[in-house]
């Protein structure tokens, strides 16, 4: 009985943050229609969304799973070049954006899925460290391959070329019928795309990501997950599937990097492979680390809060990052110390009884 | 205890937030007050200055606020700051001369696109009516998409490549074009026969080296050039090059061809000497400000040439006005960048004159009025004279190779 | 011959990436952190060096142990700040401190130093000619190998020979059983801290010496590299730590030369995840068999 009211109680909790994302959308954009809401602030919606769902996917891999992946901007780059690709070559096909946005996203997940899988090979037999410089690695290799890629459209369809050797320096080099359209321009990237992200479909891929993420953590396969994250040896010798459940893993969480990968490019009219390095893989880490592992709200609220931070110390000017820098330690400090943390709960008292600690 | 430490970590950040957000929200409340105060101020100067000088030539009035977008954090970081330091003392000199004024706030983008965007967005809450920048090329092509939509007039004073200007006819540039560059820089070689076998070394995950190589093997192609190494390097790779000099020197080539900013070109440099490898070294304008860079050994920049619209050391009135002031001030030579800027702002002075534009236009109008009078104008600045704007965009002025002897910039 | 010449080009480039992996390998052997603020004190030790011979005139010699002073004090203040504080906290928050004190570092650079880069002198000068002139080592590479291997001697024998050494390899062992030994476990990850900054410190001034351009943000490519060659060579391993440096560098500069320059980057990296594949431990790490 005990137990059949916890997971209600779960159950609960994942409706509350829907109902919290959703509502939190709806004020947003009748703030925004009512002039209440800064350019600044506009500018930022479609960025949070992105690293929202950057935030949780990862915290799949590094919450849920326990595996230290320092290469998730790759999937996003992964994510963003495909859908790119997807959505400027299908401009003269599929001239509404919405649809053309949605394809974008789709094929950039689906991209991004099959570079999710193939990185969680090694994955099998590498832990901890020897992992996440794998990871690191994967990333650094994903950004040195697009940025030697050249993609153009002429009427004969797509056109690709891989800058191993200088032997392509210009997208003239892949030999394309006159007018025809430079898609990516090899460490250029993509110089004229299309902006078709938009607040809402942020806040649809934000949905869907949640009801994926948290679906899987309540199934089956989200407990033999996060069996093989408590203990490797006990999970197997019970029968779970490592390299499966492993593998889902990887490759749900890059499918959905690669989604928002895809929404972010879409939201730019440049878009660079340097972009995406280890520093943005770093970043989100540092949303998913200071939310709490394997807390999707926390991850959430870190993504908003740490996106916001340094374009609210606009005002500080040079000494922006420094107090950036600052805050971020000492708000780790606050979090993890034993004694801060101490100190923090006696001065504010806790807002919930008994019942939810046990 | 999870459940514990979960709640310790919402209330923390909650607590985070609500600092922040107590922090920022009063400072904006400041600068908004500060920048109500100085408008008013500086309304009722102008009102005065009309008074006064009614029957003056120039129409244009009030504060116009100039937005600033560049990299002052990052590895980009030089060429931010030079950039908003001049804009400073361009928008100081027009301020302290009276008649039209201008008020400058500059923003960090730290060279990245999303963020540049985002300082854009700040800018346009402050109320920005032009834009000046961005400074590098990447962000300016995303910015420039959006100032467009918006009808924001933008002057970037380095942001090279044609993709910033391309289709948008609110965004002009100081700076040559990618393309012009590489081909004058052929021209210049075969002209005056300095090397048939020619190297280069650039970047190819930046787009405005990857431009000026892409015309310049084209046109050094045509022109009986031969191009006999082709060295790449990117950002995570420019602090090595003796693979590069090694190849160029096996390769026999007798010029090295540098489409690249100074920072990596003295790191070039450098290391040629040490292996002991004297080529003639060409380069383009980013090249200018190697001599600027602290410490440089100017010996090892010995016969170095490159094309540069700008050079502290000219000796017209105008730019040693500038190049003391700026040392003055910040303590160090203006570079390339800094020049750019500085002109920017007295185009935005002419424009805005010759237009007849005042303070209190909208954005958007005075967007409109600048793109009519742009190609009409014809400004003089430390970059070059009678300097020219095609309605695309593009600036027309003439670049000027010089030669490095005893660490000064000297005139075939 | 010019194979050689870039074999050398690799053999000093990866001198330097060992120097400061040695630092990583260190810190992580006993703190079981991922030092990722150590690139950066490379750079604060580049700055400092520069400020001693440029500025204040100082001879080389001088200028060096006041880098490695000043990089020692860092070392023990972030150690004392803003690791120690989390010393029983999961490992992931102690890795994200450390990101935070690597853009503290970068950015108060910025502040005190600016953005201009400053163009550092090598501690040597001059090049040995050999084979009439075919082939050109400059004595900064000649020194970076030789400072390579003293320090990784030093360093073995300090580690096995001292009490302090001894002390380190049991904390790295086991934290708690030191402590009930009667080792003082706090002390000695600050003298670790101590010793690999000031290790950072000589890998600055070598490493500006060869490459000349310093900024604020010159320390973190090196990091990342020195951290790759860490663990390709077994993190927690010093001999590792210096066979992967030499070798990533080697590895580097022949890619660069003979496959790509593009792909330079990516071939390192390539043969890392090959290597790991193949060995999961890296070259020369231990084994440690999971218990349940």
């Amino acid at each position: 009985m005990k137990n059949g009211k916890k997971i209600n109680s779960a159950v609960l909790k994942d409706y509350l943050t829907y109902a919290a994302v959703a509502l939190a959308f709806v004020v947003i954009t009748i703030l925004d229609k009512q002039g209440f809401i800064n350019n600044s602030t506009r500018g930022l919606l479609v960025p949070i969304c992105c690293y929202i769902v950057m935030a949780v996917s990862l915290n799949l891999t590094v919450g849920i799973l326990g595996e230290l992946n320092l290469g998730h901007a790759g999937f996003m780059s992964v994510g963003a070049f495909s859908g790119v690709v997807a959505s400027l070559s299908l401009a003269e096909a599929i001239p509404n954006p919405v649809i053309r946005l949605a394809i974008a996203m789709l094929v950039g997940a689906a991209f991004a899925a099959v570079v999710g899988l193939l990185i969680g090979l090694p994955v099998l037999r590498l832990r901890g460290d020897y992992l996440a410089i794998v990871t690191l690695a994967f990333g650094e290799i994903i950004k040195d391959l697009i940025n030697a890629l050249y993609v153009g459209q002429d009427s004969a369809g797509l056109h690709f070329g891989f800058n191993f050797r200088n032997n392509i320096s210009s997208i003239n080099d892949l030999h394309m019928e006159e007018g025809a359209k430079a898609i990516i321009k090899g460490a250029q990237g993509v110089t004229g795309n299309e902006k078709l992200a938009t607040f809402a479909a942020g806040f649809v891929l934000i949905m869907i990501t949640l009801f994926i993420v948290m679906n899987l953590v309540r199934s089956r396969a989200g407990r033999a997950i996060m069996a093989l994250r408590d203990n490797r040896i006990a999970a197997e010798s019970v029968g779970i599937n490592v390299t499966k459940y492993k593998l889902m893993a990887f490759a749900v969480s890059a499918a959905l990097a690669g989604a928002a990968g895809a929404l972010y490019a879409s939201n730019y009219a440049s878009v660079k492979a340097s972009t995406f390095d280890f520093n943005q893989s770093i970043l989100i880490l540092m949303f998913v680390v200071l939310g709490g592992l394997g807390n999707i709200r926390g991850s959430i609220v870190a993504a908003i809060v740490l996106t916001i931070l340094p374009e609210a110390l606009r005002s500080f000017e040079n000494l922006r990052m420094l107090i950036y820098a600052i805050v971020l330690i000492l708000v780790m400090i606050a979090t993890n110390n034993p004694r801060v943390k101490t100190l923090i709960s006696c001065i504010i008292p806790k807002k919930k009884g008994g019942p939810a600690n046990e | 205890m999870k459940k514990n430490r979960i709640l310790a970590v919402l209330l923390s950040m909650c607590m985070a937030m609500t600092l922040l957000a107590a922090c920022s929200g009063g400072s904006d409340e400041t600068t908004a007050a500060a920048t109500d105060a100085a408008t008013e101020a500086a309304g009722g100067e102008t009102e005065a200055a009309g008074a006064d000088n009614g029957d003056a030539a120039g129409t244009a009035s009030g504060t116009f606020k100039i937005g600033g977008i560049g990299p002052m954090t990052g590895d980009a970081a030089i060429y931010g700051n030079a950039v908003m330091n001049a804009a400073q003392i361009a928008v100081d000199e027009i301020n302290a001369m009276g008649g039209i004024q201008f008020e400058f706030q500059p923003e960090d983008d730290e060279g990245d696109v999303e963020k540049s965007v985002n300082a854009y967005n700040t800018l346009k809450d402050w109320g920005m009516q032009l834009l000046l920048g961005t400074v590098t090329t990447d962000p300016a092509i995303s910015v420039s998409a959006e100032a467009n939509n918006d009808r924001m007039f933008m002057l970037t004073p380095s942001a090279s490549s044609l993709d910033v200007i391309d289709g948008k006819d609110n965004v002009f540039q100081v700076c040559f074009t990618d393309p012009n560059q590489g081909s004058a820089s052929a021209q210049y070689i075969a002209e005056n026969g300095l090397a048939t076998k020619v190297a280069v070394i650039y970047r190819n995950d930046d787009a405005y080296s990857t431009g000026i190589y892409n015309t310049f093997a084209q046109e050094a192609a045509e022109l009986g050039l031969e191009i006999v190494y082709e060295g790449t390097f990117t950002a995570d790779t420019a602090t090595d090059f003796s693979v590069q000099l090694t190849g160029a020197q096996s390769a026999g080539a007798e010029l090295v061809f540098l489409p690249i900013y100074y920072t990596p070109a003295a790191v070039i440099l450098t290391q040629a000497s040490t292996m002991g490898y004297s080529p003639i070294f060409f380069g383009v304008d980013g090249m200018d400000g190697i001599l600027t860079a602290e410490n440089f050994d100017p010996s090892l920049a010995e016969g170095v040439m490159l094309l540069t619209p700008f050079s502290a050391d000219a000796t017209d009135e105008l730019t040693q006005h500038f190049v003391s002031e700026y040392e003055s001030r910040y303590g160090e030579t203006p570079n390339q960048f800094a020049a750019d800027a500085y002109d920017a702002v007295y185009i935005m002075k002419a424009a805005l004159e010759a237009a007849g534009c005042t303070g209190d236009m909208s954005a958007e109008e005075i967007c409109e009025a600048l793109v009519a009078v742009m190609p009409t104008i014809s400004v003089d600045g430390v970059t070059g004279t009678g300097m020219v704007w095609s309605e695309t965009g593009e600036v027309n002025k003439a670049p000027m190779a010089v030669i490095i002897e005893n660490g000064t910039y000297v005139t075939p | 011959m010019v194979f050689l010449s870039y074999l050398i080009s690799g053999l000093s480039l990866g001198s330097v990436y060992a120097i400061i992996a040695l630092g990583y390998t260190m810190v992580y052997g006993i703190a079981k952190m991922l030092n990722f603020a150590h690139g950066d004190v490379i750079m604060v030790g580049g700055y400092i060096c520069f400020i001693a011979t440029t500025n204040l005139g100082l001879p080389v010699w001088l200028a060096v142990i006041l880098s490695m002073a000043a990089c020692t004090v860092l070392g023990v203040v972030i150690e004392g700040l803003a690791y120690k504080p989390l010393r029983q906290a999961p490992a992931l928050a102690v890795l994200i401190t450390a990101i935070g004190v690597s853009y503290f570092l970068q950015n108060a650079a910025l502040l005190i130093w600016g953005a201009n880069p400053k163009m550092f002198s090598p501690v040597v000068t001059g090049t040995l000619q050999l084979f009439d002139g075919q082939l050109t080592i400059s004595y900064v590479s000649l020194l970076t190998i030789a400072a390579c291997i003293v320090i990784m001697i030093a360093l073995t024998l300090y580690i096995n020979k001292s009490k302090m050494g001894k002390a380190m390899r049991a904390v790295s062992e086991d934290k708690g059983a030191a402590q009930l030994m009667g080792i003082h476990v706090n002390r000695t990850i600050s003298t670790t801290f101590a010793i690999g900054s000031a290790l950072a410190a000589v890998a600055g001034v070598l490493y500006c010496s060869f490459s000349p351009m310093l900024m604020p943000t010159t320390g973190s490519m090196p990091g990342i590299k020195a951290f790759t060659a860490a663990v390709f060579g077994g993190i927690g391993s010093i001999p590792g730590a210096f066979l992967g440096g030499i070798l990533l560098g080697i590895i580097e500069s022949l890619a660069k030369a003979y496959i790509s320059t593009n792909m330079a980057n990516s071939i390192v990296f390539a043969v890392l995840i090959v290597v790991l594949v193949v060995k999961p431990t890296g070259l020369l790490g231990k084994y440690v068999p999971e218990k349940v």
